[in-house]
């Protein structure tokens, strides 16, 4: 979709407020928040993809107006709304004070046990697949990416349409998020890294000789 | 999308709600249906405060830069060589590694979200998720480096990862002049985050 998230190239911004000896977490809030994102998560509901989406289906207002972990605060309610596992009532009442205690719901899947967190932080979840497509491209080769403006999640970057490039690096076989993000979780496509030339990304005024890469599944490119 | 819905939807009233307040609403329904076990929290944020960050990084890069055996397994693949030191896992599940040398310097960004390399430079700092970074560094690399104190001659390539798909970077920068006679363990104390993501160069002791 053609969101605020999708930020490269954007004007206007202010510096980058860096913060010396900066801590992992800048309040209590923050921690508990990235440690309930990765637990729910893991009950196995949506894939990495349709979380990074449903941050995106954020109001664009609100995304720019509020802080990293409110975007997760925000992609952990909707995807618990929409997957049955809390109800929107059940958080407004909480929200107000009242502690009526709720009840599991119908089929929900079983936490995260603490004995379990390790293994599952030390195993990550790879998103290389060792199935067979056919490889369109080689390293060398001049692609054009396609100019496409879906409204589900893609991550090819608004800057980095209808631009002409060449493939650097074979990834292999990866998860496709764009179609991931509807749910379909097996979905694949050959990745490959493509090389830029900052002038084909940003005009001529560009300095001659940086480049940009990134890494962008079969589907975005064309044979140029 | 109407400015309408903003003001008058559940949505935009949801959103004013504290962030603090949320978090613990959420936190004590998804306790009380099972869904979460307050204890795997702790486990959770105990792991990304204690047990990964840059130092881990720091580590991969000063075996690099002195043991060349090791540095050639780095670059041709991250993902064994960074397991020999034992950093896996979630977000450094498909490492690839850039050398800079004098032609090129290698920087880091995610413009979409905030993809980093957890396992060896664990969660990122403020500006890396920030709007002004993830805007700037794809466009006017350069920039963001002068912030860093860092001027490039043009004929470097400047060349910018926007992290886009599952790999993650890591930047091997080059190791100072002066640092020859430095154990790894000391070479290792000298590499900063910044300079792995590709925004600085690290600097030997007596350049300060």
């Amino acid at each position: 979709m053609n969101g605020v998230h999708d930020l490269g190239g954007m004007h206007g911004f202010p510096e980058l407020g860096y913060e010396r000896d900066e801590p992992v977490f800048h309040h209590e809030w923050e921690r508990r928040c990235f440690a309930l994102n990765f637990a729910a998560d893991s009950l196995g509901r949506w894939n990495l993809d349709m979380w990074r989406h449903a941050a995106e289906r954020m109001d664009p207002h609100e995304y720019l107006n509020t802080s990293y972990y409110e975007h997760w605060l925000h992609a952990m309610e909707t995807l618990l709304v929409e997957h049955g596992l809390l109800t929107r009532e059940e958080l407004e009442a909480r929200l107000a004070g009242d502690l009526t205690p709720v009840a599991p719901a119908p089929g929900q899947p079983a936490a995260l046990a603490a004995a379990e967190v390790e293994a599952a932080l030390l195993h990550g979840e790879p998103a290389a697949r060792d199935v067979e497509r056919p490889a369109r491209f080689r390293p060398g080769d001049r692609v054009r990416t396609v100019n496409m403006h879906p409204e589900g999640h893609t991550r090819l970057p608004r800057y980095a349409r209808a631009k002409r490039g060449i493939v650097r690096d074979e990834h292999g076989v990866h998860l496709f998020p764009d179609r991931r993000a509807t749910g379909h979780n097996d979905a694949v496509e050959r990745l490959y890294g493509v090389e830029f030339s900052a002038r084909e990304l940003w005009s001529d005024d560009a300095p001659p000789r940086d480049t940009v890469r990134l890494d962008l599944w079969d589907s975005y490119l064309e044979p140029a | 999308m109407s400015t309408n819905h903003r003001h008058h939807g559940s949505h935009g009233a949801r959103a004013l709600a504290d962030p603090e307040l949320r978090v613990r609403a959420l936190e004590s329904l998804l306790t009380e249906k099972g869904l979460v076990d307050p204890a795997a929290l702790d486990a959770i944020t105990d792991f990304y405060e204690n047990r990964v960050g840059p130092r881990n990084g720091a580590r991969v890069v000063a075996r690099a830069w002195t043991d060349h055996e090791f540095k050639g397994r780095l670059l041709r693949n991250a993902d064994a060589a960074i397991a020999e030191l034992g950093f896996e896992g979630s977000q450094g599940e498909h490492m690839t590694v850039v050398e800079n040398t004098p032609e090129v310097h290698n920087m880091v960004v995610c413009t979409l979200c905030s993809c980093y390399p957890w396992p060896t430079l664990g969660l990122p700092p403020v500006w890396y998720k920030s709007p002004s970074y993830r805007s700037r560094a794809v466009a006017e690399p350069r920039g963001v480096l002068e912030e860093f104190g860092v001027r490039l001659p043009e004929d470097v390539e400047v060349r910018v990862w926007d992290s886009t798909a599952e790999m993650r970077y890591l930047v091997l920068p080059r190791r100072p002049a002066g640092t020859e006679g430095m154990s790894e363990a000391a070479l290792a104390a000298l590499v900063t985050r910044d300079a792995m993501i590709g925004v600085d160069l690290v600097r030997a002791p007596d350049a300060e």
